[in-house]
């Protein structure tokens, strides 16, 4: 059983701190000008966070024990081929689930 | 192209917004389920819902927690988990910098993984909106997921069950994910810097605290400006 206090000591500082964690440049910089060179790192953050953040999720997926799962792979690179030539957003997230229910369905 | 009002911006966030009701609702009440698992109540498991808006960080909070970790641990390994956040607020703030004191900090409350992501598209392909429109859109991506995030937390607490994992839905966020990474590769140096990413991501799994995505993260940034300004220099030598 969790300690109460210890619960709500977690629960009001987690959330004040991820509000921090996502004002902390919006709210303090504001409109002033960033550096050239910074915001050439910004322009970035997207394409490098995000694939990261999934890749794990793709290699081990967690419904899997972590196994690398024929399926999800393929549904996965699917997904981002589609994405990657047609540009289009929904279309990528319906063949990749396409393929991921057609893959479990057969490798079952 | 016609000039969009700021009522047409908030509805296409609304829908791109929408997909990712696929991923939030299960991940919603798998969290309402495992709280309650670990002995929280309705109150608790909603509040931790509604005041962190992170679930893996509010995850990884009830799991150590659950274990028996010290507070301060539980507390620090799941800010370190939304360290990301940070990232995204630098990232937005060329964008919506400008806006009142006050819908910055509503923008940063509902910064999450969905928001940004579609925003930042948006955002890139749309250099000439203004900042009501950027911030119409903002919020029209969070309407579909923000209250949903909450409102089947508070149904995963209550009923106490999860989706059946044959839907195969833990995947419905890689797969939304990709999709939208897929088209942000335009250039050599994004895919520099998401190949960075992956790879470093995956060799570095194992750190605590989720640091490997925070190197991967820099690290992918850091190829990506990198190589922009090495193809600029090559593309101006080029040049008569």
């Amino acid at each position: 059983m969790i300690d109460k206090t210890s619960l709500w000591t977690v629960i009001v500082l987690l959330g004040l701190g991820s509000f921090g964690l996502r004002f902390v440049f919006t709210g303090l910089i504001g409109n002033r000008p960033l550096p050239i060179w910074l915001l050439r790192h910004l322009r970035y953050t997207a394409v490098a966070v995000l694939p990261g953040l999934v890749a794990p999720l793709v290699v081990w997926p967690a419904a899997t024990g972590g196994a690398l799962d024929a399926p999800r792979l393929i549904a996965a690179l699917v997904t981002l081929v589609t994405g990657y030539f047609l540009k289009n957003v929904i279309l990528a997230i319906v063949l990749g689930a396409l393929t991921l229910y057609g893959g479990l369905a057969l490798w079952d | 192209m016609q000039r969009q009002t700021t009522n047409s911006c908030y509805w296409q966030g609304v829908r791109d917004g929408a997909p990712f009701i696929l991923v939030i609702v299960p991940f919603a009440l798998l969290f309402g389920v495992v709280a309650t698992e670990a002995g929280l109540n309705v109150l608790e498991t909603l509040s931790f819902s509604v005041l962190v808006i992170a679930g893996a960080a509010q995850f990884t909070a009830l799991q150590l927690l659950s274990d028996g970790a010290p507070t301060a641990i539980a507390l620090i390994s799941a800010l370190a988990v939304n360290l990301r956040m940070a990232m995204y607020s630098a990232s937005l703030t060329p964008y919506i910098g400008g806006a009142s004191l006050r819908q910055r900090a509503l923008a940063a409350y509902f910064t999450v993984d969905q928001s940004y992501a579609c925003a930042i598209v948006k955002f890139e392909r749309n250099p000439d909106w203004s900042i009501p429109q950027r911030l119409a859109y903002f919020f029209g991506v969070v309407t579909p997921i923000c209250p949903l995030w909450y409102l089947f937390t508070l149904v995963g607490a209550v009923i106490g069950t999860s989706i059946p994992d044959g839907l195969a839905l833990d995947f419905a966020l890689p797969i939304t994910f990709l999709a939208m990474i897929a088209p942000m590769l335009r250039t050599p140096a994004h895919l520099a810097a998401a190949f960075v990413s992956i790879t470093l991501a995956l060799l570095l799994a194992s750190l605590p605290y989720n640091l490997g995505l925070l190197v991967a993260g820099v690290a992918g940034m850091m190829t990506g400006a990198q190589l922009e300004v090495t193809l600029e220099r090559r593309t101006a030598e080029q040049m008569p």
